[in-house]
């Protein structure tokens, strides 16, 4: 794979226009073809769980279904308890990023512009936040959120994003640090003016960092909504949410339509599944289609790459 | 707000101010990691009962981590897939986010759709999810017995054949933990001034000189950079073998807790090491650099 990339600068440097054509040529069917790996369990996934159980084991059907099959969706949808698990995913991790993006935003805006004592600490800290694995300190935090009660509430969720040690909260807290450590001038002169820290934060600094915000916001969402090692643990099975319900699908699947009641229609395949995998991800999807920008630019401008 | 003028109030005032900025979090910070930290430390090496008030762990010293490394027939093989997982796949995702940056740096047209594209995994990727296209074949985008080249590669030597067929085998599963990294390196790849290259290819560099000379140690910090947070990534992944240890162990009746906070440790201990590793090999050499 190097080989082409080198392949296609030596081109380059023949100065031909036809050379450098064919490089660029080259580029791109290279990137395509790596596009279309990434994009194939996902057009998999959608095709599949399109497919009547029929186009499955027909050897002749690869990737068009017959016709579309939408029941499936239907028995997924009941199985899943798609309606109370999505309200409450959204919910659940909607409060979660925006506690957490707020929380991450205080303490950047801390370690970026006041000289904290024991900064050196705070820092190593928030990198042995970030590199410590969640089930070391999964357990004690169970037993901790059980002895308050909080065990099988959103609570057990919200408070650590609240404060600062919530999914990845660490690099959100770098990443802020990184966008207020803009010139110290426009607190001076803010200052003067009359305005307050507090009023600094919100009205000059906040401002200035609206893409990290939006990065912040948007990438806490999707992780708190993908997340299911705490959240597993911790909401104790009384709220359920959408990975969560995924996550023991076959299970459910098989209470919900027993095997038994006859019909092949009942019996668990790839199509339920992809269906099922599908549903859960797919208001990630959306949101992504629709943000994209949002996204890859808030990561490139977000400074995680200025150290 | 009262305004005391004395030089040192202010700047004590200062300092005092961020520390309250800092506050939430650091109260965060004692409660949800360092005592949960210390609180696993003691479970690790003690005997937890329930009574009526409540847990009382007693402590009972290392025997919990003698038994892993012992009696336990499912610590060793699990440690070694894990440690195999990662060591595996992490080199493959930096190579692949550095190739993948290049191409992206070389064209203009389709780039925002290309890093669209390559980013809309760290969306949608999460353990179940994962599990569900794994078990699905969704990722098998090479069939095994389709290709002659397959069974090539698998009666090479093993020293060869091992890495190769890692490759076939997960090629989606590389190419999607490399979303955050390609955008890491390519916004480093922009950085670089393009009077060097102009330079460096009018005495004579060749492409390959060029990016080994030039590109590989400007992206030195980034690789480092995506180094660690792959590992990271990786091992927070709740899928791997020794996560599910440590899930599984939880409950167990004649050690509650305990048992798998001392694997979690263990666990805590080897992706350390890692990261240690990792930070080694990719650390910048600073004595070459002076040549």
């Amino acid at each position: 794979m190097t080989k082409c990339n080198c392949k296609g600068r030596r081109l380059l440097k023949n100065d031909g226009k036809w050379g450098q054509r064919l490089a660029k040529l080259a580029v791109y069917a290279l990137l395509l073809d790596f596009g279309f790996v990434y994009i194939y369990p996902i057009i998999y996934m959608v095709l599949i769980s399109l497919m009547p159980t029929s186009d499955l084991i027909n050897p002749t059907i690869q990737w068009i279904p017959t016709y579309l099959d939408f029941e499936n969706f239907i028995q997924v949808y009941n199985t899943l308890e798609y309606d109370v698990a999505f309200v409450n995913t959204v919910i659940l991790a909607g409060v979660a990023s925006i506690l957490q993006t707020l929380s991450c935003a205080l303490a950047g805006y801390g370690l970026a512009k006041y000289r904290v004592p024991l900064k050196k600490l705070w820092i190593a800290m928030l990198i042995l936040v970030f590199v410590i694995p969640t089930s070391l300190t999964l357990v004690p935090q169970y037993v901790l959120f059980n002895s308050y009660g909080l065990v099988g509430t959103e609570f057990s969720i919200w408070l650590p994003a609240a404060l600062g040690q919530g999914v990845k909260s660490s690099l959100f807290v770098l990443v802020f640090m990184q966008g207020f450590s803009y010139p110290k001038a426009y607190d001076e002169a803010a200052s003067i003016d009359g305005a307050g820290p507090i009023r600094n934060f919100f009205q000059i600094g906040l401002p200035m960092v609206v893409p990290t915000i939006i990065l912040s916001l948007l990438l806490s969402f999707v992780w708190y909504w993908n997340e299911t090692a705490r959240s597993g643990l911790y909401l104790d099975g009384n709220i359920i949410t959408l990975p969560l319900q995924l996550d023991k699908f076959n299970s459910l699947f098989g209470a919900a339509y027993p095997a038994a009641q006859g019909s092949s229609l009942n019996r668990l395949n790839e199509r339920i599944q992809m269906a099922a995998t599908l549903l859960t991800v797919g208001p990630l999807m959306i949101l992504y289609l629709v943000m994209q920008r949002k996204f890859v630019e808030g990561v490139e401008a977000s400074g995680i790459t200025g150290e | 707000m009262k305004n005391k003028k004395k030089p040192i109030t202010i700047r004590t005032r200062n300092s005092m101010i961020g520390l309250g900025f800092l506050t939430p979090w650091i109260i965060g910070l004692l409660v949800f990691t360092l005592f949960p930290i210390g609180y696993s430390v003691l479970m690790s090496i003690s005997r937890v009962e329930f009574t009526v008030s409540g847990m009382k762990p007693t402590i009972l010293g290392f025997v919990w981590f003698e038994e892993i490394f012992t009696k336990d027939a499912n610590f060793i093989p699990a440690l070694i897939s894990t440690v195999k997982f990662i060591a595996f796949s992490t080199p493959m995702i930096l190579v692949s986010s550095i190739i993948l940056a290049l191409l992206l740096n070389k064209v203009t047209r389709g780039k925002g759709f290309f890093r669209a594209l390559f980013f809309f995994p760290v969306v949608v990727v999460s353990g179940p999810v994962m599990s569900k296209l794994i078990g699905n074949d969704a990722t098998l985008l090479i069939q095994a017995n389709d290709y002659g080249i397959y069974q090539v590669i698998a009666n090479l030597p093993e020293v060869i054949s091992t890495p190769l067929l890692y490759i076939f085998d997960n090629v989606v599963l590389i190419l999607w933990y490399s979303g955050v990294q390609i955008l890491i390196i390519l916004a480093g790849l922009q950085k670089i001034n393009k009077p060097i290259y102009e330079a460096a290819s009018i005495d004579g560099a060749s492409g390959w000189q060029i990016f080994w000379k030039i590109t590989f140690p400007y992206l030195r910090p980034m690789i480092l950079l995506c180094g660690i947070y792959t590992v990271v990534d990786l091992s927070c992944m709740s899928g791997n073998d020794l996560a599910k240890l440590v899930e599984n162990n939880l409950t167990r009746l004649d050690a509650p807790y305990s048992y798998s906070a001392a694997l979690s440790w263990l666990y805590t201990i080897v992706v350390l090491i890692l990261l240690g590793v990792t930070f080694l090999l990719l650390k910048e050499r600073k004595e070459k650099q002076d040549d």
